[in-house]
């Protein structure tokens, strides 16, 4: 497939997070929100995501409860705790930082060193 | 918190396993289904599309067992697997394992030997309740505790600190419950003695102070639980019987806990009966005396609120109105508080220090074995260092790797835990039930107790962390890029590390402990064979007080008369003789000031000697062995009619006299002033203890200086089992109700040979850990320098090198080492003899045996230790070891 970027080790539970953030979703909806909102530039591997999502709920940062899907179909819904949210935005400044800074080294051009 | 989570998490795995894979299996199928329907509303059919929703996940089982492993609980199945796989291992190198696992036993049952002892003496109080205001009074003056029982009155009702305070004494009496007298060890206590430690009996009814109405008022025995099992099969019947003590009526009231076995650590009484009917067991009243400290020792709990200091103040000062008021009988004592169970300090500080002593020797040992292990480890994973670089590139974690050494390791020390805990336990329960001394009731508490397992367990897990911590950093900086690329990268070393210097420090140790042990085991040997101016062997002894049957004054000599007669009359029996105390039997002999019969002034300062006394028959020199070397021996006829004459041993003639030649015919002097005729003189002998220098000794007729204790001494070829069975037949027949005990006069020895032998052994057990250390030490340096050289081998051995060549490039140094040490700690054996010649008799490292066998030992051990090394250095072959890089 053309036209999506490599995951950077780290930022799957970073993007799992802010899926989360902007409402209840199951394991699946996860995976579809995540394409959605990346614009379909990022692509999760399915069975990454679940060894994840346990992660995060065995950290305390997202939380678990079954529910019916808009499919009518039982699934599992993870929010976002408190916790969680307090990542969310940690870890979004952390790596704007990140971007910006190289952003900015790797725009440097040759007068201005 | 976490920890609680991981807590739940395990319990979780553990308890709704079944729930938590139901959830994981629904979580994938809800996915799966989501996803078909997707596909499914892109045009598929729907079978096609739960197949291509499948494909798309992949594996499922790869999946849940991600998820389980991020749930936590999976860390059980991970360490099963690392048991396994750490089993496997070690039953690759079985050598490596059963060295491992033995040094940690050895370290770590000697630490639970120790602490067991340490336990019993030390940590657990006696088993009584209310034990920590248990409280004795000690007299720091003379460092005793002993008491008249007029001042243990005056003490017990004047003062203000104790709730009560009772006292006791420890006694032989003679019990005859119809026909079947028997020595027993008994405690002769105060009335109050039971209420004031607040003991309630087994069986019956204890004795109280309202029993007591003056002297031999209380005819009342209470039997030691073990003795009513030993003695009565714990018979219930038996509360309100009759019986004889030293044939007097007693009447048995009742049967002690089985905890109880009075207030002194080490002593197992027979019964208890009161203090007040002393005269009856005695024969002499003392209770009337304020001059005789007969009681052993006064004891009791404390008030509340009451601190020991003040208990103190309250007690010099009633000893300070005793003392003004009785002038004669007391001097200017202090006093303190202590507590009874080792009789204060008096036992209580060298067994404390003693026991502390040997638990830092024991720590010691077992952090020597930790830091032998270690190198071992550390060997092992040099070895491993491939595989391990191997697993790291399939993309282990170092924490997964460090995680099974650590499996290993902890595997190891359990192991070794377990065998070490395993012979500790079986030495602690032939240590409980050995007693050194049978003539004395002596109880050795030392029973493994949960605390000793708790101990063993935790020294286990701590050695295994410790040692499995050595290769921590090696795996750690292991890259595994470098390591297949080049195989072990670590550089040789060439100086003298502080691995080396312990390790010859060990080699020295062990060889010293060698040296030491051998000394003493040869001199032990040589101590039985040699010439002790008596012969112990073939010779028995039938021990017994005629008080204890109610024989006094003329009756006695009488007795004895017959008796000797009598035994006389066993077929096989050659020589028969009565003495009063037995040489190299109980510590120390009975002794008299001597007095040369010019002397006028009769002050110690004026005597010639002090001389150990004997009260014997005339038949006890042939009986004893003891030769006559001038003069005459004693007769029959020297009795009280005659006047008064004596046997001098060689020494205490020289002490006279100068020279022992011209001795017979000259009299001497007693401190009353009688004057004694020298009718003969005896070789000298040994008489308290093996290693002692000639010692003056007389020995008086039996008729002039009657005793009531006695010992006959009988001589025969026949076996002792028989012998002894007919002395008893003979003595049943004069007196049944006359209890004696009957041993050989080498068993009777025990106690004198007692500090040899305890020295011996514990020399031995000592140079076994010692060397078993030291077989681990040069092991694993050994392995190590090997391990690390295996190349240079093969290339040395491709190119021609000789097996000798090869060995002395792997071995070399560890080989160096071992000599080195060796030598150092023979060297330092040699000297330490002349210090265990003070304990052991004839110890000299001046014997060929001693000298060869310490070489061979070192030797043997060197041997042992580069065995599987050596072998592996010369199996080393150039072709593998070239291709394997």
């Amino acid at each position: 497939m053309t036209g999506q970027a490599q995951l950077l080790p780290g930022t799957l539970d970073l993007l799992i997070l802010k899926a989360v953030s902007l409402g209840p979703l199951h394991g699946y909806g996860i995976l579809l929100r995540i394409g959605q909102i990346s614009r379909q530039a990022l692509l999760i591997e399915q069975g990454a995501l679940y060894p994840a999502l346990f992660r995060l709920v065995r950290q305390g940062l997202l939380k678990a409860s079954w529910g019916t899907s808009e499919n009518n179909r039982r699934a599992k819904f993870y929010e976002l705790t408190a916790a969680g949210r307090r990542r969310l935005r940690e870890e979004t400044a952390e790596w704007d930082r990140l971007a910006a800074a190289i952003a900015s080294a790797l725009s440097a051009k040759p007068g201005e060193v | 918190m976490r920890f609680a989570g991981y807590l739940r998490s395990i319990a979780a795995r553990f308890f709704q396993r079944a729930r938590i894979e139901d959830d994981i299996q629904e979580e994938l199928r809800s996915h799966l289904q989501h996803r078909a329907d997707d596909l499914e509303r892109e045009g598929l059919v729907r079978s096609e599309a739960e197949r291509r929703a499948r494909l798309e996940f992949g594996g499922g089982a790869r999946f849940q067992e991600e998820c389980r492993e991020t749930f936590g609980g999976n860390s059980f199945e991970t360490l099963w697997k690392d048991v396994r796989f750490s089993l496997r291992m070690l039953r690759k190198s079985p050598g490596f394992a059963t060295t491992a696992v033995l040094t940690l036993a050895l370290g770590i049952g000697a630490n639970a030997v120790v602490f067991a002892a340490l336990n019993a003496f030390i940590l657990r109080p006696l088993d009584l309740p209310r034990v920590e205001t248990l409280y004795s009074v000690h007299r720091v003056t003379d460092n005793s505790a002993a008491q008249s029982y007029p001042d243990y009155l005056d003490l017990r009702d004047r003062n203000r600190s104790f709730e009560g305070l009772a006292g006791y004494n420890i006694l032989q009496a003679g019990l005859d419950t119809g026909g079947n007298p028997a020595r027993s060890w008994i405690l002769a206590v105060t009335g109050n003695y039971f209420d004031v430690l607040g003991v309630r009996p087994r069986l019956g009814r204890f004795f109280h102070d309202s029993d007591e109405h003056g002297a031999n008022s209380a005819p009342y025995i209470v039997l030691s639980y073990a003795y009513w099992h030993s003695r009565f099969h714990e018979d219930a019947g038996v509360v309100g019987r009759t019986v004889q003590v030293n044939k007097h009526p007693f009447t048995i009231l009742g049967v002690a806990p089985p905890g109880f076995r009075g207030t002194l650590l080490i002593l197992s009484p027979d019964f208890f009966l009161p203090m007040v009917n002393q005269e009856q067991i005695e024969g002499v009243s003392v209770l009337e005396n304020r001059a005789q400290r007969w009681i052993f020792m006064t004891l009791g709990h404390l008030k509340e609120g009451v601190t020991p200091e003040q208990a103190a103040a309250d007690i010099n000062a009633i000893s300070s109105d005793l003392e003004r008021a009785y002038p004669k009988e007391h001097g200017k004592w202090v006093y303190t508080l202590a507590r009874p169970s080792l009789y204060g300090d008096y036992l209580g500080k060298p067994v404390r220090a003693f026991l502390t002593g040997l638990m830092l020797l024991a720590g010691l040992i077992l952090l020597a074995a930790c830091a032998n292990l270690g190198t071992l480890f550390a060997a092992r994973a040099a070895d491993r260092s491939r595989e391990v670089a191997l697993r790291l590139a399939l993309g282990a974690t170092r924490l997964r790797i460090l995680r099974q050494l650590f499996t290993e390791a902890i595997l190891i020390s359990l192991l070794g835990g377990a065998v070490g805990l395993w012979g500790s336990v079986m030495l602690l329960d032939a240590l409980s039930a050995w007693n050194p001394f049978p003539q004395f009731p002596v109880y050795v508490p030392v029973a493994p107790d949960p605390s000793v397992y708790g101990v063993a367990l935790l020294l286990a897990l701590a050695s295994g962390f410790l040692f499995g911590a050595v290769p921590v950093r090696q795996v750690l900086h292991t890259s595994p890029y470098e390591i297949i690329k080049a195989g072990s990268t670590d550089r040789l070393v060439r100086r003298i590390t502080l691995r080396d210097f312990l390790l010859v420090a060990q080699i020295a140790i062990c060889a010293l402990l060698v040296t030491s042990s051998m000394v003493a085991v040869r001199g032990l040997t040589r101590a039985l064979h040699a010439d002790f101016g008596i012969e112990p062997r073939k010779a028995m002894l039938m021990s017994t007080v005629l008080d204890m049957a109610g024989y006094r004054g003329d009756a006695m000599p009488e007795m004895q008369k017959r008796m000797i007669d009598s035994m006389e009359t066993i077929p096989g029996v050659s020589s028969v003789g009565l003495v009063d105390w037995v040489p190299l039997t109980t510590g120390d002999g009975p002794g008299m000031l001597v007095f040369a019969d010019e002397t006028v002034e009769l002050r110690p300062a004026n005597a010639a000697a002090p001389a150990l006394l004997f009260k014997v028959s005339p038949g006890y020199l042939a009986a004893s062995g003891t030769v006559l070397l001038s003069g005459r021996n004693l007769s029959w006829h020297d009795d009280k009619s005659a006047p008064g004459v004596a046997l001098v041993n060689q020494e205490l003639a020289r002490r006279l006299f100068g020279s022992g030649s011209e001795a017979t015919g000259r009299y001497f002097k007693k401190r009353d002033g009688t004057r004694l005729q020298i009718v003969g003189v005896v070789r000298d002998g040994k008489y308290e203890n093996l290693t002692e220098d000639p010692q003056p000794a007389m020995f008086l007729p039996v008729l002039q200086s009657p005793t009531s204790e006695m010992s006959l001494v009988v001589r025969s070829d026949g076996d002792p089992q028989h012998l002894a069975a007919a002395l008893k037949g003979k003595l049943r027949e004069l007196d049944p109700g006359l209890p004696c005990s009957i041993h050989t006069w080498s068993q009777a020895m025990n106690l004198v040979l007692f500090p040899s032998r305890m020295a011996t052994m514990s020399l031995g057990v000592l140079g076994v850990l010692a060397a078993m250390l030291s077989i681990t030490g040069i092991f694993g340096v050994s392995a190590h320098s090997v391990g690390k050289r295996m190349r240079e081998m093969g290339i040395r051995m491709a190119l021609g090198a000789q097996r000798r060549e090869v060995l002395q490039a792997a071995l070399g140094r560890p080989l160096k080492l071992l000599a080195f040490g060796s030598a150092a700690g023979l060297l330092l054996g040699i000297l330490a003899a002349q210090v265990l010649a003070l304990i052991v008799y004839q110890a000299t490292p001046r014997d060929p045996f001693v000298m060869a066998g310490v070489v061979l030992a070192m030797m043997l051990l060197g041997l042992l230790a580069t065995w599987i090394p050596a072998r592996r250095a010369l199996s080393a072959s150039p072709l593998e070891l070239l291709r394997e890089e």
